[in-house]
């Protein structure tokens, strides 16, 4: 039905993994000495208290933030070029990227030539996926803070991409959304697709494994300087 | 290739949905260049001689004020995370935004500018090189602008920062772009500066697209 766009198009990927990662913002050790292992088809659910790290740690899998030590692979080999490991991956963060004065598809369909092609067919069906569909002709600035969600995550079925990194998408979603969203989520990893989702609750990946980035906080609040390596804060 | 002309297309767009934003900037350098008449006086061989860097400083200025746009609207609301994360090369993206810039702020002040040197008694002689000057200088300013537009991203009040760090660098374009008027004008040829105002623009070109990436992934971490 709905997800049934991104089935056959998601490129299969092996498995996406970090060793040993840490990670500092402003000189203040967020989390330190993590690991995760994700395999085609798997999910990851990020829990832990605000202020763990799990956006920091979102952005440093998408290769935005540099992390302080540790590395990721993809496919068992280490990624050295984001430009490359960007195009394996679609993050979704509470910042939506929508313009208000573009129309709803024009918003849509520019993320969709920037990363794949343009297809017609392929947007209508990422519009109805998230029941976009009848406000597709409408400026974007008439959305609701729901509805400028759901804009955001019909990106992800637009352009297919093995990894997709949610941060707290059920965020100001109603119930049909978040069952919308369940379903793109399904589908994405029947095809081999891996996800990570930074959330509270657990409707969206209900078999995935955990990683409680609370227990990555420092035990004691660790300050060094540039010069000084992650090893010896340890 | 799709990256560059996709973004070119939506910058476009959105500066025509948008087009206050552009006329806001013509309308700064019409009035900037009319308030030199009333503050110089009437007097057509002072205004004559004069008009040339007044064109130039007031078009600097007017690019100055539309340049804050560039990368802030994008940076707040996530486009440049996705824009990074785009995979596609950063600098192409940078010249693609750059080249929007450009086309909706330089190529509107270079069709206003002759309109505005009537005001100012420029002599007959001298609007070929103020147009030539402009068209090759506009792209500079564009370019190092974006460099600042970039790094002053995340800063509160970047407006007036990125003022005091990009203004020093248009020293250049200005000394050259007024040279050109005013050596046609006293019937001097103006090859000279305008060739200069061409190698600046091919420098700006090789150079600023790079450090302006640079300082954007700097601003999404």
């Amino acid at each position: 039905m709905t997800g049934e766009t991104n089935l056959s198009q998601t490129t299969t990927a092996g498995s996406f993994s970090g060793a040993g990662l840490a990670c500092r913002r402003g000189g203040r050790l967020v989390f330190t000495g993590l690991n995760f292992k994700l395999t085609a088809g798997g999910a990851l659910v990020l829990r832990g208290p605000n202020g763990s790290g799990k956006t920091t740690l979102l952005r440093v899998m998408a290769g935005l933030t540099p992390s302080a030590a540790g590395t990721m692979s993809w496919n068992d080999k280490v990624i050295d070029d984001p430009d490359a490991h960007a195009r394996n991956l679609r993050l979704i963060t509470h910042l939506d990227a929508i313009k208000p004065a573009l129309t709803v598809s024009e918003n849509l369909s520019f993320w969709m030539t920037l990363w794949n092609k343009p297809d017609d067919q392929r947007l209508q069906k990422a519009l109805q996926a998230f029941d976009l569909s009848r406000l597709a002709s409408y400026p974007a600035r008439l959305l609701s803070a729901g509805q400028r969600h759901r804009l955001a995550l019909a990106r992800l079925l637009v352009a297919p991409a093995p990894l997709w990194l949610l941060d707290e998408p059920g965020n100001a979603l109603d119930t049909a959304s978040r069952d919308a969203l369940a379903r793109a989520i399904l589908a994405h990893r029947a095809a081999g697709g891996m996800v990570i989702v930074a959330s509270h609750e657990a409707t969206f990946v209900s078999d995935g494994e955990t990683l409680d980035l609370g227990l990555f906080t420092p035990k004691t609040v660790v300050h060094w300087s540039d010069d000084e390596s992650v090893e010896a804060a340890e | 290739m799709s990256v560059f002309s996709a973004l070119l297309a939506r910058d476009l767009r959105l500066a025509l949905r948008q087009s206050a934003d552009s006329l806001t900037v013509v309308a700064f350098f019409a009035i900037a260049t009319v308030l030199f008449p009333f503050g110089v006086g009437p007097e057509a061989n002072i205004l004559a001689r004069i008009s040339g860097g007044v064109l130039w400083v007031t078009a600097l200025l007017a690019a100055l004020l539309s340049l804050d746009r560039v990368f802030t609207v994008d940076y707040e609301d996530g486009t440049l995370d996705q824009l990074v994360l785009s995979g596609a090369p950063l600098p192409l993206v940078v010249i693609a935004k750059v080249l929007a810039h450009w086309l909706t702020t330089g190529l509107a002040l270079i069709i206003v500018s002759p309109l505005l040197a009537i005001t100012l008694h420029l002599p007959m002689e001298g609007y070929a090189p103020l147009l030539l000057a402009l068209f090759l200088g506009t792209p500079t300013v564009s370019l190092i602008g974006a460099v600042g537009a970039a790094l002053v991203l995340g800063t509160r009040r970047g407006g007036v920062l990125l003022a005091l760090l990009v203004l020093p660098l248009y020293i250049p374009v200005l000394i050259f772009g007024t040279a050109a008027v005013e050596s046609a004008v006293t019937g001097i040829s103006s090859d000279g500066p305008l060739l200069v105002l061409g190698g600046l623009a091919v420098l700006a070109l090789t150079l600023c697209p790079w450090a302006t990436s640079a300082a954007l992934r700097q601003a999404v971490e």
